[in-house]
């Protein structure tokens, strides 16, 4: 009893695990239950249940209550999908204007904003990959096909590899210096010689329209909801699904709406890359102290000039990680996206994983990373960056970048014209070296895999057949043994223990969404791959994270790591681990631990740096060792922001596990790349992406409200 | 007395959702208690003075007691719930938004407590700041922002970002900025309370020594009772919004008009603060001593001498003619006699 007094709250967790317990034993597996990969199928079965909702016929397993819940939410993914379609073909048809058949036309008008829109987009696109690459779109665009026929000599000739080098390298010396310049120059001759330089300029072009619209878009959308709360109350929850949204699941109502192609990319690129954005903007402008506000408006600044000198240059540090996320997204993006036809590197890398290819997939790779490491790094130069005011330079001091940069122009043309005679009959390698001209190392990375399977086959086998059969099955299968009602009560128990009456809700409705969506038993093996993930990432994470805490230089170091990690995008993680484990499900779980360990690392170590200097000084004083510093001080204390850390990581493996099914997985993201193919997809595959999102949104909802308790509670708010 | 350039009549400020209606119905009799059981605060609460042009009004008060909430209601960061506030005879509630802004630029400068320098610029970037946000050329605003690195003394530092000075430093820059566009009136909210006390001291004489230079007209917000006496032409003393005081620092010391405003004023030692004017008898007396005082001179300076001395000192003017005279026993009585507790 005594206990019970002391410690109510793990008697409360006790209770209710025994309550789980007992549910799920009482609770028999129904002898007709096998694993389902769809609750509600829409082949057609005899053994299925059928029911009628808004005119929509979803079939389904029927099962006992407890054991599964019926898929009451069946005919939302139908509905959604006839929506779609009604919105896009019949609501609201209008006359336009038809400028290539010259007459009025009658259109639906979201159809005619689509198509507007698409055009634009495509105009941007193009205009920014002929100049790099060459084409006459643009020109086609201001005049005609006729007029480009009359005058064929008429096309944007696009720079030569050469000039497109030698300006990155300028920008990026103009920008932070000589360690930069150098990284970019060689990242161009690489890209270049390794003939990825047209995929390489089309991903580019593609990032180069859709990281600054994204910027902006969140940008404004930040500073609206900063300035109104109705805004940002209206936002919010949509920022919050989107957060944990898996990337693939908003590519299929895209195609639906965009089409295919480079255009719906950037479109559903902006989807996903904003709200970060915003929420990082709202972020950053609320930190602004109130004084130097005032400060701001008693210098007489406008709204304008507030807004635009003082509040966002203040919120800098936030909105800087902002970008650095627009450009993540963008770059992990680019990959995704050539499921819905955008050209590129991200297109190639895809198809090289398709063929097994694994050393043309790790040159895409890599180029991939390399742009995205360049890009991140001179946007955060840029906005660092210092006008010198004192220094009494003459002309060609001020004006030595744009000198060099001309410079290097002529030179660059005069190189290429100088190729044509060359290389006469062949490809003018100063201009352009064309894909597979370049050198590659595929072969070397494919014998070496080979070599690697040959030599440790038996090693890898043993420890894959081990993992799966010993480790991953019987998880699997315990899993999918719990009732729905034990999970249910399991969930909204924890809810009401963490966060009272409102955490509780919260959880059960959105527990209560999945149950009664036809995937359930998907979630649970989305779920139970993610766990598995978020539980050796944790170990390796916290771990790691500790050790490399003992010195600042390693902490540094470590830290400096996750940055670079984090910059690639999410499909290169799956070509290492398919050069060691081919197509199992131990690729998909490795490389869910290596991505998810980067944010249990990076908060492990924030968490502890946060501690301060004056507690661990008290502590040395009060004569503790190091090892007794670390747990009874620095872990106490830093364990709410290492709990931050396990909500991104449970994010990092659900997107993971998610993009996992390209491997062949069978969770929830494999109907998700189902979907892709098929004409009813688009709301299964926003359905699936909710449920994801909500898996995510519980442990968020649950991980945050505690955080918050414990953070009052030690008085770290 | 010169011409007023801050008037403010009968000013109020209340916090709180039916702010504006509440004052209408009380007719001017705010109970600070009774709005606040309706949900409302009072921030400052009938506020009538004058500035006059080239004075140093100090506020003194502790905190929550209004006193910047005064100050952002005549700068109107904050719009006053009632009353008037006149700016040079303008009526500052009056303005519209451009209006204030061409006001803020031309004659007004700020000086805060935590300093609110730009992160993102240098020291000579945030002096120039409010020159070109008034679109000021860049070479223009940047040479004289210069100047007034050279006049508070932080020359070579100019190219430093905020992170990397001093608190005093900081503070040095966020005076210059308040002083580039060479404004007439100038704010000061607790310029010098977040710097250690050496610092402060040394800030306070750099203080007058540039009003000395630049004879602003100044409202400036202090908790500090010593630094307000030190400072201060006028002393204004709040307490829960309300105005208990205002007079010159002498008199305050000398008349104390509440119970609270006589609290801070106990432990003030007089002789530091008082001139010999404040203290003389102005009756003529024909029995003087052969010693003469100016009247400007303060007590401490010359206690020692008119001690010494068995006769009546006499307290002259600047040009030597006798305007009073001093007893001895009265500079004992002014030292001790003020404090009824006997410290």
């Amino acid at each position: 009893m005594e206990y019970l007094k002391k410690y109510p709250k793990l008697f409360q967790w006790l209770f209710l695990l025994v309550v789980f317990f007992a549910l799920c034993f009482a609770i028999d597996v129904p002898e007709t239950y096998k694993f389902i990969r769809g609750q509600a199928e829409f082949v057609k079965d005899p053994n299925q249940s059928v029911y009628f909702f808004l005119g929509k016929e979803v079939r389904y397993y029927a099962f006992d209550v407890f054991w599964r819940l019926p898929p009451l939410l069946g005919w939302l993914p139908i509905w959604i999908n006839d929506s779609l379609f009604f919105l896009m073909n019949e609501w609201m048809p209008m006359e336009f204007w038809n400028e290539d058949t010259q007459e009025f036309k009658t259109r639906p008008i979201l159809l005619q904003i689509s198509r507007n829109l698409t055009a634009f987009m495509t105009f941007l696109i193009e205009l920014i990959r002929e100049i790099l690459l060459g084409g006459l779109e643009t020109i086609v665009a201001f005049t005609s096909w006729d007029f480009i026929d009359a005058y064929p000599w008429l096309e944007l000739p696009g720079l030569p590899w050469t000039i497109v080098a030698a300006g990155a390298a300028i920008l990026s010396y103009k920008l932070s210096g000589k360690g930069l310049a150098l990284f970019a120059g060689l990242t161009m001759i690489y890209i270049s010689i390794f003939g990825q330089w047209k995929p390489s300029m089309q991903t580019l072009s593609f990032i180069l329209v859709a990281a600054p619209l994204s910027f902006i878009f969140g940008l404004g959308l930040g500073i609206a909801a900063y300035k109104s709360k109705r805004v940002e109350k209206a936002l919010y929850p949509i920022l919050l699904v989107m957060q944990t949204m898996p990337q693939y699941a908003v590519l299929v109502p895209a195609l639906v709406l965009f089409g295919v192609g480079d255009h719906a990319a950037v479109i559903i690129t902006m989807v996903v890359a904003v709200p970060p954005m915003i929420l990082l903007t709202i972020l950053g402008l609320r930190a602004i102290p109130p004084e130097v506000i005032e400060a701001g408006r008693m210098s007489g600044c406008t709204n304008w000039q507030l807004m635009l000198k003082v509040l966002i240059p203040t919120a800098r540090r936030d909105i800087l990680i902002g970008v650095n996320q627009v450009i993540m997204v963008c770059f992990s993006m680019a990959v995704i996206s050539a499921f819905i036809g955008a050209k590129g590197l991200g297109f190639n890398l895809l198809l090289a994983l398709n063929q097994l290819n694994i050393g043309l997939a790790l040159e895409a790779g890599l180029c991939i990373s390399l742009i995205a490491i360049l890009l991140d790094k001179m946007s955060l130069a840029w906005a660092n960056k210092q006008t010198d005011y004192f220094g009494n330079l003459t002309f060609f001091q001020r004006n030595k970048n744009v000198i060099f940069f001309a410079a290097s122009f002529v030179i660059g043309i005069i190189l290429a014209y100088v190729g044509t005679f060359i290389f006469k009959g062949s490809f003018n390698y100063l201009f352009e070296i064309p894909h597979n001209k370049g050198i590659s190392t595929a072969d070397f990375w494919n014998k070496g895999v080979d070599w690697i399977f040959d030599t440790f086959f038996v090693y890898i086998k043993a420890f894959n057949t081990w993992l799966i059969q010993d480790v991953l099955q019987p998880m699997r299968a315990l899993y999918l043994r719990m009732p729905a009602v034990a999970t249910l009560v399991l969930a909204v128990g924890a809810g009401y223990l963490i966060g009272g009456i409102r955490s509780a809700l919260v959880v059960a409705a959105l527990t209560l969404f999945i149950a009664l969506s036809p995937w359930w038993d998907r979630a649970l093996v989305t779920l139970y791959m993610a766990t598995f993930g978020v539980v050796i990432s944790c170990l390796i994470g916290f771990t790691v994270g500790t050790l490399c805490f003992q010195n600042k230089k390693s902490a540094a170091f470590m830290l400096g790591v996750c940055d670079i990690f984090q910059t690639f995008p999410s499909f290169v993680y799956l070509i290492p681990v398919m050069m060691l484990f081919g197509i199992t499900d131990t690729s998909v779980l490795i490389a869910v631990i290596v991505y998810a360990t980067i944010p249990a690392t990076r908060y492990t170590i924030e968490g502890l740096r946060s501690v301060p200097v004056g507690l661990h000084e008290a502590a040395t004083m009060s004569g503790v060792n190091k090892f007794q510093r670390l747990t009874k001080i620095e872990f106490p204390l830093a364990f709410p922001h290492m709990m931050l850390g396990l909500n991104q990581t449970i994010v990092f493996a659900l997107f993971m596990v998610i993009i996992g099914a390209f491997i062949g997985t069978e969770d929830l993201g494999q109907y998700i790349l189902k979907a892709l193919s098929d004409k009813n997809g688009a709301g299964i595959g926003l359905t699936l992406g909710i449920c994801v999102a909500f898996i995510g949104l519980i442990f968020d909802n649950l991980i945050r409200t505690w955080v918050e308790k414990r953070k009052k509670h030690l008085g770290i708010a | 007395m010169s011409e007023t350039v801050i008037k403010c009549e009968s000013v109020y400020k209340i916090f709180g959702e039916n702010a504006k209606k509440m004052l209408e119905e009380s007719n001017g009799n705010v109970d600070a208690k009774t709005f606040q059981e309706k949900g409302c605060i009072v921030g400052v609460n009938n506020a009538s003075f004058e500035v006059a042009k080239g004075e140093m009004l100090v506020v003194m008060g502790l905190s929550g007691s209004g006193k910047s909430t005064l100050l952002r209601c005549i700068s109107r960061l904050t719009d006053a719930t009632g009353g008037k506030i006149f700016i040079e005879g303008q009526d500052l509630l009056e303005l519209n938004n451009k209006e204030l802004i061409e006001l803020r630029r031309s004659k007004m400068g700020m000086v805060f407590q935590s300093f609110a320098l730009l992160p993102h610029k240098t020291v000579v970037e945030n002096i120039a700041f409010p020159l070109q946000i008034k679109g000021t050329k860049t070479e223009e605003s940047i040479n004289r922002a210069m100047e007034m690195v050279k006049l508070v003394g932080l020359d070579g530092r100019e190219n430093y970002f905020p992170r990397e000075l001093s608190g005093g430093q900081q503070q040095r820059v966020g005076i210059a900025r308040s002083l580039a566009v060479e404004p007439d009136i100038w704010f000061l909210d607790e310029p010098f309370s977040a710097l250690d006390p050496l610092i402060r001291k040394e800030m306070q004489d750099e203080f007058l020594r540039l009003q000395e230079k630049l004879q602003k007209t100044i409202m400036f917000i202090t908790h500090d009772f010593d630094e307000a006496l030190k400072l201060a032409d006028r002393i204004a003393i709040m307490k829960d919004g309300i105005i208990e005081q205002l007079d010159t620092p002498a008199n305050i010391v000398l008349n104390p008009a509440t119970e609270y405003v006589r609290k801070f004023t106990e432990e003030v030692p007089r002789e530091k603060v008082l001139v010999i004017e404040d203290v003389m008898d102005t009756s003529s007396n024909d029995n003087l001593g052969d010693l003469k005082v100016s009247k400007d001179e303060i007590i401490e300076n010359v206690a020692e001498k008119i001690l010494t001395q068995e006769k009546i000192v006499a307290v002259v003017d600047s040009e030597n003619n006798i305007v009073g005279s001093i007893k001895p026993s009265k500079i004992i009585d002014t030292v001790f006699g003020g404090r009824k507790n006997g410290s």
